[in-house]
């Protein structure tokens, strides 16, 4: 399968130029791939022996989208998991115990019982929003972190995901557009995995590429092969740059399949059995592999040196969340609420003065032609009518768009899919 | 000084604490430019910028959302819903993301979401709603209703600087009908204290909100047939005063509730509830509720004024309770 990276519109690739990894880099991520899976592979036995309290969902499969898209970071960046980027909190410097813990319900886990799955955080340090269960709320609240992390001066980038399925939801259309027009440094990753829960992407969205859903909020967008880490990893790094350069919002959508179903009690029997057979000669863990080896990036030693690493660390992270305790009962009853419990205090990389005393020049009205809207362009025809091949338009988030726009792409053929409309 | 009306308080509470906090920034639908559609946020935009005073799409999920947001980062948003009744588009938000935030991961998410609810002004089904008893009973949130502009001020002040997502249901028939001078200093009012009104012996009248105004009107009525009302004005709905009102109901031996927001499921129920486990000995008489009845907020005038709670009404009931 060739490596897939096609930009959507608003400019080609870079490639090689932004997305150049080192040695050290790729057996880094190999690390993290193969963790990911040999601590699902782990959490899958757990859950067979009853010691996942809940359901059990996982990244089978999917493994190098959290992994590439997490690397593709800086370390004052944010992130908001869904349930299935284990990989992100990984990158991110969370433990397999972080995760273990969470699943059985231990004291010792990030939310000391209180929440499962990827569902914990931190503010400060790692800079990860917990997720809620309900699809798309992340989406406005990365939003919000990428607004406020460039009103306090900090150049960060929020980077999320969600899954075909999520992109149904109104909360997502309420973020992403937000976020388009406030040009908010937002990255989204959609991670079409085909499914949602029993749910097949053709009955979720009318589209063949989701990322085509980008057009419509005039923001810049992609379509990787999400089981080819380095594609992943390079159009991710990009997106990044892009988005804490003041581009704007970027939606990278990561082609891929989810291996298992829903939740582990879900035995996916309505997936066709064609359809693993098909992704798992494409799983991304062995096309990283030969990656590697074609590259003679490493060698049977390295190899197994790095899997014995991951098998240790897996098992002293078992040790640590079997030998802890569950939570005491009655702390149940405490930490709805901040009483004073938590300093808040925003980081400024700007100088506040710049706020205070307050400002009195503001006119407190629309400029004529807000954003970039071509009304003139518009006098005598009324409307535009939608063409197969529309041509490149600007990008209508706001000020200041047109002059740090970058070369327009090519427009992407379509004539491949007229017939279907 | 000059008297301030109940929406001029709150615009004072917002520019007091945005000059005071550069991390106290606003957002919502035609806040800046064109002030807000009641006017609270007028003048803002001008005086502190398009960073800080945002204009956003017609999307309360996306308001919210943001406001979480840029609260994880320390900021202290204070996002405005156009009509309370709209908060039913960003319950979630609001229910599932701000208010188990603490609680689930430790991550404090000082939001304010503060906005025009309420009937009395023909507003109909979707601009008129007390919509407050869902997040009394979301653990996580505090709820605010100020009757008066003192409190209005002192409160908002207060929310802003709480560490957890409050919400303030500013009542839009007082916005420009009540006002008073208030303190030339910064003040502020607590969160979770009621305020005894009125003082007297015979039953305690428990209300918040507009329904102040028809409660002590009805207890300057009934005390022309010798009856003495305590009045308290809750204030916070959540966390609630309880010592306030027990106190008055261990002294008066009686309880009347009022509210504007509709019977089942309000607030009278819940004190109700807490009075009955903490007083049951104390009470003389049933407890008596005055709310509107299980309806939608109708629109046309003469069916709006059926629908709400008025002073007469309040005094019948309190009449009946008192010689129980």
């Amino acid at each position: 399968m060739p490596t897939t990276a096609k930009i959507g519109r608003g400019g080609e690739l870079k490639g090689a130029a932004t997305g150049a990894l080192t040695r050290e880099q790729q057996l880094e991520l190999y690390y993290f791939l193969r963790l990911n899976r040999s601590l699902e592979e782990m959490l899958t036995r757990l859950f067979r022996q009853n010691q996942v309290v809940g359901g059990l969902y996982l990244s089978l499969g999917q493994e190098a989208i959290s992994v590439g898209t997490a690397y593709a970071l800086g370390p004052g960046d944010w992130i908001a998991p869904m349930i299935r980027n284990v990989g992100a909190l990984l990158v991110r410097g969370y433990k397999p115990r972080d995760i273990l813990t969470q699943y059985m319900a231990r004291v010792t886990s990030p939310t000391q019982g209180r929440d499962t799955t990827s569902h914990f955080g931190d503010l400060h340090v790692r800079h990860v929003v917990s997720p809620i269960s309900m699809l798309g709320d992340l989406i406005p609240v990365m939003t919000g972190v990428a607004m406020g992390g460039r009103y306090l001066g900090q150049r960060i980038v929020a980077m999320t995901w969600i899954g075909d399925g999520g992109t149904s939801t109104g909360a997502f259309h309420e973020g992403l557009n937000l976020a388009a027009v406030q040009k908010a440094p937002l990255v989204l990753v959609v991670e079409n995995n085909q499914w949602a829960y029993s749910t097949p992407v053709t009955r979720q969205v009318p589209l063949v590429d989701l990322a085509d859903r980008a057009r419509a909020y005039g923001i810049a967008s992609a379509t990787v092969d999400g089981n080819d880490l380095p594609a992943v990893y390079r159009v991710t790094k990009e997106a990044v740059e892009r988005a804490r350069g003041g581009d704007g919002p970027f939606l990278i959508e990561a082609k891929t399949m989810r291996m298992r179903g829903h939740a582990q009690h879900d035995a996916a029997e309505y997936v066709p059995k064609e359809m693993f057979a098909y992704w798992k000669e494409r799983d991304p863990i062995a096309r990283f592999e030969r990656h590697l080896d074609e590259q003679g990036l490493w060698d049977a030693r390295t190899k197994k040196a790095l899997d014995a690493r991951v098998e240790r660390e897996l098992a002293e992270d078992l040790a640590f969340a079997e030998s802890s305790p569950f939570p005491a009962p009655d702390s149940a009853e405490q930490g709805v609420y901040c009483e004073g419990c938590h300093e808040i205090a925003p980081v400024w990389q700007r100088p506040v003065e710049e706020l205070l005393p307050p400002k009195s020049s503001v006119r407190a009205e629309w400029p004529a032609l807000a954003g970039a809207i071509p009304l003139a362009a518009m006098n005598g025809s009324g409307a535009r009518a939608s063409s197969a091949k529309p041509a490149p338009k600007r990008n209508a988030a706001g000020r200041g768009a047109a002059a740090k726009q970058k070369p327009q792409a090519k427009p992407r053929a379509k004539s491949r899919r007229k017939a279907g409309r | 000084m000059a008297e301030v009306t109940y929406l001029e308080a709150i615009r004072q509470a917002l520019d007091e604490e945005m000059a005071r906090d550069p991390s106290v920034v606003l957002i919502g639908e035609d806040i800046g430019v064109y002030g807000g559609a009641f006017k609270a946020t007028e003048g803002l935009l001008a005086r502190y910028g398009w960073e800080r005073v945002i204009d956003t799409p017609i999307s309360e999920t996306a308001i919210i959302g943001a406001a979480v947001g840029m609260s994880y980062l320390g900021l202290r948003p204070v996002a405005e819903m156009q009509f309370m009744d709209f908060i039913a588009c960003c319950f979630n938000q609001v229910t599932n993301f701000a208010a188990k935030s603490h609680f689930r991961w430790g991550a404090p998410a000082p939001i304010v979401v503060r906005g025009p609810s309420g009937g009395g002004v023909h507003g109909g089904p979707f601009h008129s709603a007390n919509p407050e008893m869902p997040f009394v009973h979301t653990p996580g949130l505090k709820v605010v209703c100020p009757a008066t502009a003192h409190d209005a001020k002192g409160l908002l002040k207060s929310a802003i600087r709480d560490n957890n997502p409050v919400l303030f249901f500013e009542h839009k028939f007082l916005y420009r009908r009540i006002k008073e001078e208030l303190p030339g200093e910064e003040y502020s009012v607590p969160i979770g204290k009621a305020a005894v009104r009125r003082e007297g012996r015979d039953l305690s009248i428990v209300s918040y909100g507009a329904m102040m105004y028809p409660a002590l009107d009805a207890a300057a009525e009934l005390e022309k047939e010798g009856i003495e009302s305590d009045v308290i004005d809750l204030r916070t709905l959540l966390p609630l005063d309880r010592e306030t009102i027990l106190a008055s109901v261990r002294k008066t031996n009686k309880l009347l509730v009022v509210h504007e927001d509709t019977r089942t499921g309000g607030m009278a129920g819940e004190i109700a509830a807490v009075v009955c486990d903490e007083a049951f000995g104390d009470l003389d008489g049933p407890i008596v509720r005055v709310t509107s009845p299980d309806t939608p907020v109708p629109y046309s005038p003469p069916l709006e004024a059926h629908f709400l709670p008025n002073a007469a009404g309040i005094v019948d009931a309190a009449r009946r309770l008192a010689h129980y």
